[in-house]
């Protein structure tokens, strides 16, 4: 069994940060991450993708931290999953390559970022409809586009990135807008945010005007969205009219993947502005577990500069725990990470205004499919909630939404708040549900090839 | 008419039933059966509850060593669960999976065949003219009955009795059934205190105030706390089991085994543990990796297939592990169940037990059963 | 259906996609090979048997299950292609003894 100072869980901006910080400290580092190559989404792929035209301009800013990543002396596991963790012993099982390892860590960095906002909306699970990060990892990673009419409907920053990076690639697609919040109404809540997050709000005027310029044609206001198909999808319809469309992406923001922060039981806190679920962390992502802390998009959504100057934070912060740090030097190290992270989330109140989440996507109608595993309706998950199921625990129980292989990463939003509309509560009031190990399938054969080194090991 | 308490509104009923898992749901679907108006209290998203973790067998062949009347109680639970699954089908259109072909304990040993072979010698013994059949099977028939046995199995006992069916299912189609026949059943309604007098009893809940001259006791481990309330003693601990869930698979297992078993939906069920850990409810790999390493064992094919899901939850235990079924002498009409077979004996809970409650008394065939057997005489 | 630009990512890794080959990008995943091959469906679902294309591409959502060299239910959207690799659609519920 290995032992580590710290253990980060993810490769993107926050994770990267901190195991830089962290080995300048002095730390013992190891980073776990899924995918193939660090990045994270936002830079998925980077190294490989930097010469493409379409996404180098928006790629370029995190090489040189994922250079000096690469450079730091972190043990990094690429390709590896996290499937149990011991909070409180500080014990990682972790998977890669058919096979299981224990280590050990004295902190514990989940640094796991966001996934997607479900969308579900009728006729979503029709190929031909995925999710617009999706395609822009298809586009990060295989340089590949969509062929034949293609439609991107929804809202936020990465519907404009994404349809200005397809258009570079020749590919404008169609821009169904569905933001129902007035540019007036999101100003009133943007504070002195605008004055100090204009940088990244002149880049999003820019990637608007790019846009303009390449072809991208908009059509504002679209309600009561769904897609059309025998056997994909061949068509996309909303209210007063429908376009044809053989790829439909589809985006409402995203939302921090707590999977694995739900399932060692950290404090959660619902997030109105941005209608989700975040651990309590504090400044430095110290949470509700004495040896976890969390970072970036996973902490609650703010973008990946600030995800990296959190990550940073939490590194300086483990540091300081782990005796590596003092309190004085602690002190000065933290203002630079501090002040970047503040100027980085100016404009966030601004932008979670603007983009909030229509209620059709959080409610959808009923014939709408809200768990795609098991395939359950949004119908009847409001008949499961009247019979009495008051949260996603017992309604999993009722009719398996979050017992698929997806463990309700998809569904639990959506089932959450048909729970608290049918039985008249607040987001707040229906608790999240509870995920269980294995986080990420493991087979019974690698499980049963642990146990002996396990029970040398158990306590 | 309920009568007001307090100034504060009060549900009145003919009968109470706390506790809203497979125990209480079972009775209180039996109760509303009987014709009685019913309130079902349950607690709220986030609690212990056992039935979400049941393992899901309705299981016959390994119960009541030493304790024959729990022999023949599951026996007959088992035999009046086709009449339940049918009647809960009418009423929800819910298929609860009950299959019984029979089952089959799996010996990985020389040893652990003889000891069973010993155990199950011993309850046909203890069954006397109740009779109880069952077979030891060597690993070559047993090859023939169940597709890509390991080579590690050495036997298994095998019985008719024996089958499973899904938890959830009859969970909800109790609920569903339970509700849609005029019961009430109430969650977010955690029994926070009560009064007790003979045919008068009271419970305070999140929900409100409800009174019934019945109340029956069926929170699980909640019961421990509730119990002395109304003249009951249930000394009832936690007991953690964990389990696996496979991925689904296309049918390949025609009967349950007692740690292993393929669902309607196809995933495959490993259990599960026994581990005396308290109101910990965590997951522990070590645990998992034994049951893993089991099922491999006992099937090798089992090894490829991924876990997408997996458990720990708390069962229900007795001291001696056997059910308690109760009336209160100081308090008659309280009465209480507790028991880690909810599945098991839904049958019987459903169908014998609720009955009894509904006429005031419990058979005497249930008085093996009481709390009463906990007693001991003090010393000097 | 998706295509690549080989003008700014060359297709030099061949895999075999339902036993025809296909060039695909080194860093591509199994489930972009499926896309850039066009198959209509990645899998059929255990539930009803309806047809299923990646959604998320990012290991969140499951619906990319394929079998891959042989191995039935793996997440396409985290396998990194590799020359000969064998992709094929994931037809409902995987068989468990074969």
């Amino acid at each position: 069994m290995s032992d580590f100072d710290l253990a980060v869980i993810g490769a993107g901006p926050a994770g990267m940060a901190a195991a830089v910080e962290a080995r300048l400290q002095g730390l013992i580092v190891l980073v776990v991450d899924e995918n193939a190559a660090p990045g994270g989404q936002v830079f998925r792929a980077a190294e490989a993708c930097a010469p493409d035209p379409a996404v180098g301009p928006d790629i370029m800013p995190g090489l040189p931290l994922i250079a000096a990543f690469r450079g730091c002396g972190a043990d990094y596991r690429a390709a590896t999953t996290l499937w149990h963790l011991d909070p409180e012993e500080g014990v990682l099982s972790l998977a890669a390559a058919g096979t299981t390892e224990t280590v050990t860590a004295r902190r514990v960095l989940l640094a796991t970022g966001a996934q997607e906002r479900p969308v579900p909306i009728p006729g979503w699970t029709l190929p031909g409809v995925m999710g617009a990060g999706a395609a822009q990892i298809l586009l990060k990673t295989a340089g590949a586009v969509p062929v034949g009419p293609t439609v991107l409907a929804g809202q936020g920053p990465l519907v404009w990135l994404l349809a200005v990076q397809l258009a570079r690639a020749g590919v404008a697609p169609l821009v169904l807008e569905t933001r129902t919040v007035s540019i007036a109404a999101a100003l009133a809540k943007a504070g002195g945010g605008l004055v100090a997050g204009r940088g990244l709000l002149a880049k999003g005027l820019s990637l608007m005007a790019e846009a303009r310029r390449r072809g991208v044609r908009v059509i504002r206001g679209v309600r009561g969205l769904r897609a059309e198909g025998a056997n994909r999808v061949e068509r996309v319809a909303w209210e007063g009219g429908s376009a044809p469309c053989d790829t439909l992406l589809l985006h409402e923001g995203v939302i921090p993947s707590t999977h694995v922060s739900r399932a060692i039981g950290l404090d959660h806190a619902w997030d109105a502005d941005q209608a989700c679920w975040r651990p309590v962390a504090d400044d430095f992502g110290a949470t509700s577990s004495a040896r976890v802390a969390v970072a970036g998009d996973g902490a609650g959504i703010g973008g990946w500069q600030a995800a990296a100057a959190a990550g940073r934070l939490a590194a300086l912060d483990a540091a300081r725990r782990l005796g590596a740090l003092s309190e004085d030097s602690f002190a000065r190290e933290i203002a630079a990470p501090l002040a970047a992270r503040r100027a980085a989330l100016a404009l966030r109140p601004f932008l979670d205004a603007l983009y909030a989440p229509p209620n059709a996507v959080l409610t959808p109608p009923d014939e709408t499919i809200a768990c795609r595993c098991e395939e359950v309706t949004a119908g009847a998950i409001r008949r499961a909630a009247a019979l009495g199921a008051t949260g996603p625990n017992q309604l999993k129980a009722y009719l398996r939404c979050g017992m698929g292989p997806c463990q309700g990463r998809v569904c639990a939003p959506t089932v959450a708040a048909l729970i608290a509309e049918v039985r008249g509560l607040a987001p707040q009031e229906v608790p999240p549900l509870r995920p269980r190990a294995p986080y990420k399938p493991v087979t019974v054969g690698m499980l049963a090839a642990s146990a002996e080194s396990l029970q040398q090991s158990a306590p | 008419m309920a009568p007001s308490h307090a100034g504060m509104q009060t549900r009145g009923s003919d009968v109470i039933v706390v506790g809203g898992g497979l125990v209480g749901a079972a009775i209180a679907h039996g109760l509303r059966g009987e014709g009685l108006d019913t309130v079902l209290l349950d607690e709220g998203d986030i609690a212990f509850r056992a039935s979400r973790g049941n393992f899901g067998l309705v299981w016959v062949q390994s119960k009541g060593f030493g304790a024959p009347w729990y022999q023949r109680w599951t026996r007959g639970s088992a035999g009046e669960w086709p009449g339940l699954a049918a009647d809960l089908a009418a009423r929800t259109g819910i298929d609860t999976a009950l299959q019984q072909p029979g089952g089959v304990h799996l010996c990985l040993s020389e040893q652990e065949f003889e000891d069973r072979g010993r155990r199950m010698a011993q309850m046909q013994v203890e069954a006397g003219n109740f009779g109880l059949e069952y077979r030891m099977i060597r690993r070559d028939e047993l090859a023939e009955m169940l597709p890509g046995l390991g080579p590690s199995v050495v036997g298994a006992s095998w019985s008719p009795y024996d089958g499973h069916a899904s938890p959830l299912a009859l969970l909800q189609a109790l609920h569903r059934a339970f509700t849609e026949a005029g019961g009430a059943y109430v969650p977010n309604a955690k029994v926070t205190g009560g009064t007790a007098a003979p045919k008068d009893f009271r419970v305070e809940t999140a929900a409100g105030t409800f009174a019934a001259p019945r109340i029956v006791l069926a929170a699980g481990l909640g019961n421990a706390d509730l119990a002395p309330v109304f003249g009951l003693n249930t000394p009832v601990r936690p007991q953690r089991g964990q389990v696996l869930v496979t991925e689904r698979a296309r049918t390949v297992l025609p009967m349950p085994c007692t740690t292993i078993r393929q669902t309607g939906e196809g995933t495959i069920m490993l259990g599960d543990s026994m581990e005396e850990v308290g109101f910990d409810t965590r997951q522990s790999p070590p645990v998992m990796a034994q049951i893993a390493q089991r099922a491999a064992l006992s099937f090798p094919w089992i090894a490829e297939l991924n876990i997408v899901r997996a458990w720990s939850a708390l069962r229900v235990m007795a001291p001696d592990g056997l059910p308690i079924y109760d009336q209160s002498e100081r308090f008659p009409g309280a009465f209480t169940a507790n028991c880690h077979s909810g599945v098991t004996l839904a049958g019987a809970h459903a169908r014998l037990l609720a009955p009894m409650i509904a006429r005031g008394a419990l058979d005497p065939a249930l008085d093996p059963f009481s709390a009463k057997r906990f007693d001991v005489p003090r010393a000097a | 259906m998706f295509r690549a630009r080989p003008e700014v990512r060359p297709a030099t890794v061949e895999v075999l996609v339902e036993g025809t080959p296909v060039l695909v990008p080194e860093g591509a995943t199994a489930a972009a090979a499926v896309l850039l091959a066009g198959l209509p469906a990645i899998r059929e679902t255990p539930v009803t048997g309806s047809p299923r294309l990646p959604l998320c591409q990012m290991g969140v959502c499951f619906d990319c299950l394929a079998e891959i060299d042989g191995i039935p239910n793996r997440q396409a959207c985290m396998v990194t292609v590799v020359p000969g690799m064998r992709i094929a659609r994931q037809h409902g519920a995987r068989e468990a003894l074969r």
